[in-house]
This record gives structure tokens, sequence and C-alpha cells, in this order.
């Protein structure tokens, strides 16, 4: 079975391209806009599309992440209706979707009915940022047998020897969180994420994404270097959250800038 | 008896490690350090010292003759972990993650609080250890609890007001634990009670098992005989933990744990968490939990701040699905009486977490006859609570 997230990223290296991977809070400030979102971003050039499921606890996410799940819960959203979103998006676009979920509310879904209507309505990939490998059995073996692809996060804080261990679990690519530390726009980058990326390439073949904290174009082509993808959160949810009305425009110029960058 | 938790952190079903990457390595390390420490008789014995010199124990197990009366059933005794330096039982926790810390050579504590108990005690012992402190406290609790946020600063440790969520506990270690993930190689997280990820649930547990084990000794001494019944309120579950741990294997002793039950069980603001909740994964533990039918945490309501928490420690989760522990709930106007109740009868003013416990013990006591034994857990002293009791009962205080 074919995943939509390795043709693309298979095609991007071939092409010598690095892609770059959006990510919104799924609900904010609506699941109607959401849709709409997606798809700008799709045409902006967004190689692969992040959609945060909103938990009421994410302790992982600093401030900017927190208000805009909150936002989205108070619209009522639920790990359901966004899967009705995807299947929504499918109509027309085929870029590839990854979910970003905290455990419970897959746990809650049920994980091997979460696992087959997630792949059933089109979605791609599964980030769970509270799940470590020791964790992750079950659901990994669910989203093997289904093909959804599970993608792992490694962090400064991990050692070679379980890094090693972490990206036997990891499917689509591997997740190298840039600082230790949560979610959040940063002023300087992590000058020393090339020892993070450096020994993830010794360690498997599968492409290597880069973010948290990332918040410009400068800052992405910088990381560009050490990486297969850029993932940019907070720098495009803080737009949505200053321009929640004209939000489609200003986020598609500021995906369409980011993939320049990258491009150059 | 079985060794729990197992080496994955789990009690049964429950327990677990459901925390971001970034913080597994210093989980595995934490852990690795105190499996050392629990067998190593010089870092016991320093334990001990701090224990009996500093906060005072034993604490008494005193036979509480005006509530006995005012019951005429059982014969009630009172752990008396509100004589406690720092007035709760909080601190038999601190003086032990702290010096645990001090081995693993962090230089920085942060911790999360409710009533402020836990975070005065983490004050405390960091000041007596000479450690740089944090304290991460909902800005709902800040305005409930005044005194302790003062005794905090007092003490030098720097109080951070949370204003996400609920503004209360559960928002107050959401924070602490970001602080932990971005600083997670110089600082130690001390968690005050017996959630969060493994091995946090059993380092508290051992470290209160120490009111347990008194608390069995000083019954046999005095009465020959162990007791009928043991209480204690639950809120993340430590001080009923420690409680309860020692007596697991004496099948003829009944326990009770008290949860909160806010406005009421069907009012849908409470944190009656194992008697109305589901498990689900909060903070680094799989557990029972108060949680929609998407899995998002719902508003929680108690009178006191301590008990003002949507989730319970793992071990609890445990002992409710093997009947072990009998978990019942009182609600806040109960709470309040059994407060006043505590203050008249034996001249004790209780935290309001630990009239929770009284309340129920009432209730039982007064179903028992004079030949039947009840410890209850009196988890903290009632000063903080003064000022919200003037409030509820209309007067100036
Ligand atoms: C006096 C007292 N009792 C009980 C509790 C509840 O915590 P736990 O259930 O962990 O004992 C608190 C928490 O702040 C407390 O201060």
């Amino acid at each position: 079975m074919n995943n939509r997230i390795d043709n693309c990223l298979t095609q991007l290296k071939e092409d010598k391209e690095k892609a770059f991977i959006p990510y919104i809070a799924a609900g904010d400030p609506n699941l109607n806009t959401t849709v709409e979102l997606v798809k700008a971003m799709a045409d902006a050039g967004a190689d692969i599309i992040e959609l945060g499921v909103p938990y009421s606890e994410p302790m992982a996410d600093g401030p900017i992440i927190q208000k805009a799940v909150q936002r989205s819960l108070e619209q009522g959203t639920t790990l359901p209706k966004i899967l009705d979103s995807v299947k929504l998006i499918r109509q027309t676009k085929q870029v590839p979707l990854v979910l970003m979920s905290y455990y419970n509310p897959i746990l809650q879904y049920g994980l091997e009915d979460f696992v087959k209507d997630a792949v059933q309505t089109g979605v791609d990939g599964l980030i769970v940022p509270d799940l470590p490998v020791e964790e992750c059995h079950q659901l990994f073996s669910l989203a093997v047998e289904e093909g959804l692809y599970l993608i792992q996060l490694v962090a400064p804080t991990t050692s070679n020897s379980r890094l090693k261990q972490v990206v036997r679990y990891s499917r689509g690519f591997v997740y190298c969180v840039s600082v230790t530390g949560v979610t959040g726009v940063r002023e300087e980058s992590n000058s020393k994420i090339c020892d993070l990326t450096g020994e993830v390439k010794d360690a498997t073949s599968l492409p290597i994404g880069v973010g948290f904290g990332v918040s410009t174009p400068e800052q992405a082509t910088d990381m560009a270097q050490y990486c297969d993808a850029v993932i940019v959160g907070s720098a495009i949810v803080k737009e949505i959250e200053n321009n929640p009305d004209n939000a489609i425009n200003i986020v598609s110029k500021l995906v369409a800038d980011f993939k320049s960058a990258l491009a150059s | 008896m079985v060794q729990i938790p197992d080496e994955h952190g789990y009690f049964g079903n429950y327990g677990g490690r459901f925390v971001p990457e970034t913080l597994m390595p210093a989980l595995i390390e934490l852990n690795q350090s105190y499996q050392m420490v629990k067998k190593d008789e010089k870092f016991q014995n320093e334990l001990k010292y701090y224990l009996s010199k500093y906060v005072g124990r034993k604490s008494p197990l005193y036979f509480a003759q005006g509530l006995t009366e005012y019951c005429s059933g059982a014969k009630i005794y009172l752990k008396r972990e509100d004589l406690n330096h720092t007035g709760a039982h909080k601190i038999n926790n601190t003086i032990g993650q702290l010096l645990l810390a001090k081995k693993m050579g962090k230089r920085r504590v942060i911790a999360e609080t409710g009533a402020g108990q836990h975070g005065v005690a983490t004050a405390t012992a960091a000041a007596l250890f000479g450690f740089e402190c944090t304290v991460y406290m909902g800005k709902e609790d800040v305005r409930r609890q005044a005194l302790n946020v003062f005794r905090m600063k007092l003490l030098g440790a720097e109080v951070v007001a949370v204003d996400s969520g609920s503004c209360t506990l559960k928002d107050a270690m959401n924070e602490a634990i970001r602080d932990w993930v971005a600083n997670v190689e110089n600082t130690y997280y001390c968690i005050g009670s017996v959630a969060g990820p493994h091995p946090y649930p059993e380092i508290v547990r051992d470290f209160q098992s120490v009111i347990g084990h008194e608390a069995r000794e000083q019954i046999l001494e005095e009465t020959g005989r162990l007791p009928d019944y043991v209480v204690a309120c639950v809120g993340g579950g430590s001080n009923a933990m420690g409680m309860f741990y020692p007596f697991l294997e004496d099948q003829q002793v009944k326990m009770v744990g008290v949860e909160a039950a806010g406005y009421g069980l069907d009012s849908g603001k409470h944190c009656a968490t194992l008697t109305k909740g589901k498990p689900g994964v909060l903070q680094g533990s799989y557990s029972y939990l108060l949680q929609d039918e998407h899995g998002q945490v719902v508003p929680v309501h108690s009178i006191s701040a301590g008990l003002d928490y949507p989730g319970v420690g793992p071990e609890h989760s445990y002992l409710k699905d093997i009947n072990r522990v009998d978990y019942t709930s009182v609600d806040d106007n109960e709470a309040v009486k059994a407060f006043q109740l505590l203050c008249k009868t034996d001249g004790i003013i209780p935290a309001l977490e630990s009239a929770h416990a009284i309340a129920e013990t009432v209730k039982l006591a007064s179903r028992l006859n004079d030949n039947q034994i009840v410890i209850v857990n009196l988890s903290g002293r009632g000063d903080k609570d003064v000022n919200s009791m003037a409030e509820i009962m209309g007067v100036e205080a």
C-alpha cells in the first residue's frame, strides 16, 4: 500500500527539494476554516500538513498553541468531527495529512476504530507527543496493519542508544524536536541541531523532519541544511489568532514564503 | 506480596509513562537513582534523621475522645499529620525527594501545588537543602490560599500563578511539566502526590508510607490489635496511599478512601474520580479520570483546593478494581460541617481536605460498636483554610 507521505518525500528527494510542513490546530477558529486553510496551504506549496487534535491538557505546547486549542475546544471540535473534515478535504486535495494528537482523545475513541477510521477518511500519519516508544506497542501494531504511519519524536535529550530504539518504531519520517522545551516561537534556532540529526541519519534511512521553535523563513532555511523537512507550528497559529477573519490569505502567503525560502 | 508497580511502572493495568520523549531519559535516570537509594542504608538513615529531628516524627496517634463520644460507636484514632512541621503530610515526601535530588546533583527544584501545602513543603525542603525553587499554582488557588503563597515567598521560593485552563491544580501541574521539559537537565521535578508518570507514584507512596507504618505500630502498642478500618481523603492520593500501603496485607483491615463530591455527585461539579470517572491518560499515567466521551478532561470542583483534581494516582485505580479499598465521597457541605465539628469535639482545626475524611469517619463510626477501631488520617491542619471558612460562615476572620 502506498502512503502519501512516502510518495511526497521520495519525489522531493529526487528533486533535491526540502519539504515544508505547516501545523495548524484543527477547529481554530472553526472546522470550516480548517478545511479551507488546508486547501489553501496545499495550493501555496505545503508538502505535508499537520493537523492538531485539540486536547484540554496540552502539556507539550507553549502558550500560542494552548490558546489555539482552547479556541478550538470552545467551538465544540471533536476527533470524529475532525475526521469528517478530513473527508471533505480529500474530495479535492491529495496533500499528505498527519494528525498530531495527545493520547487520551484517541484512546477514548478506541485505538482500533481510530486507526481504521483515520485511514479510511484519508489520514496518512499520526504523531502522539505523549506516547513514548515504551507505551506505543499496541497503537504501533494496529497502525502498521492498516498502513497509518506512526511518526516518532526524538529530542536533544534522547541518548544515542535510545535513539536507535525509537527510530525502529517510526514510519514515514523521524521528527527531531529542535529544542529542549515545548512548542513556541523562538528568536534563535538551536545551533546544535546537527548533532541530533546526524545521529538520526546514522541510525536510519528514514527522512528527517525538524520542528518546535522554527519561526521564520530564515530559521527554516538554516534548519533545512540538516534535514529533509521543516515543520512550523506556532508562527502560523499566531497569524490565525491575530487575523481570524483573514486567516486564509495571510496563512497562504506565509506558507508560500516558507516554501520559497526552502527552495532557494 | 506481588511487587507493584512492575518494571514498566504498572499497577495492574494502571500507571505507565505517558510523557514527551524529551522527559523519558530523565524518568529512566530518576528510576535508577531511586531504586539505588531505596536500598541504601545511609540514605534511609539520613531520611530518618530529618523526619525525626526536623519534621518532628513520629506523629502521635491520638484517641479522639470527643469525636468518639459524639459518634457513640467505634473508637476513633487520629493520625496527627497536622502536627508535622509545615502542617501536613506533604513534607514526608518533599524531604525524601529533595534528598534524592541532592544525590542526583540537581540544583533547581520545581513543584505544582493546589492547597499550597505541597508548595510550602517543597519550598521548606528547598531552603533546608539549598535548592533554587519555583512553585506553580493555579490563579484560583493563589486566591483561595493566600497565606500559603506568602509562606512560600518567605521561604525563598518563586511562586508562579498559572492562568490557563481552570486555573487550579491540574493546570499548575501542566505548567510544571512544561518547565521540566524546558529545563530537565538541571531541574528536579518534585511531584506532590502519587500521580504522574512512573516512578513518581512509587516514590511518593514509599516516602508517605511512614504514616501507615507508624500508625500500625502505634495501634498495636496501644490496643494490642489492628484497626477495623483506616480512612483517608483522596485528592491525588498520597496521604491515603501512605496510610493504606502498610496495611494492605492485613486482610482484616478494611480501607476507605474519601473523594470530594463538591456540589454533589449528580451536580457534574465534583472530584469523585474513582466513583464517577473512567480510565484515561492524564499527566503521565493511565488511571481513572473525570473526562467527557471524547477524552477531554471536564471541569471539577471541590471546596478544598488540595482535592480539586480530575485525576487520581494509578495505584488507587488498581486497589479499586481489585476491591481492596472502598472509595466513597463527601460533599462540600458535609466537609464544612466536619471541619467545625472536630474543632468543637477535640479542639483540633483540620484542613478542609482532611475534613472530608473526618466526615466519612463520623458516618462510619456511628454505624459500628465500641469494640471496633477506626483510624483516620488527619492529613493536615486547617490554619490555611480559616479565611475560606470565615467566608463560608459569613463572618469576618
Ligand atoms: C492537608 C492535605 N490533605 C490532603 C491533600 C490531598 O492530596 P493527597 O490526596 O495526595 O494526599 C492535600 C493536598 O494539598 C493536603 O494539603
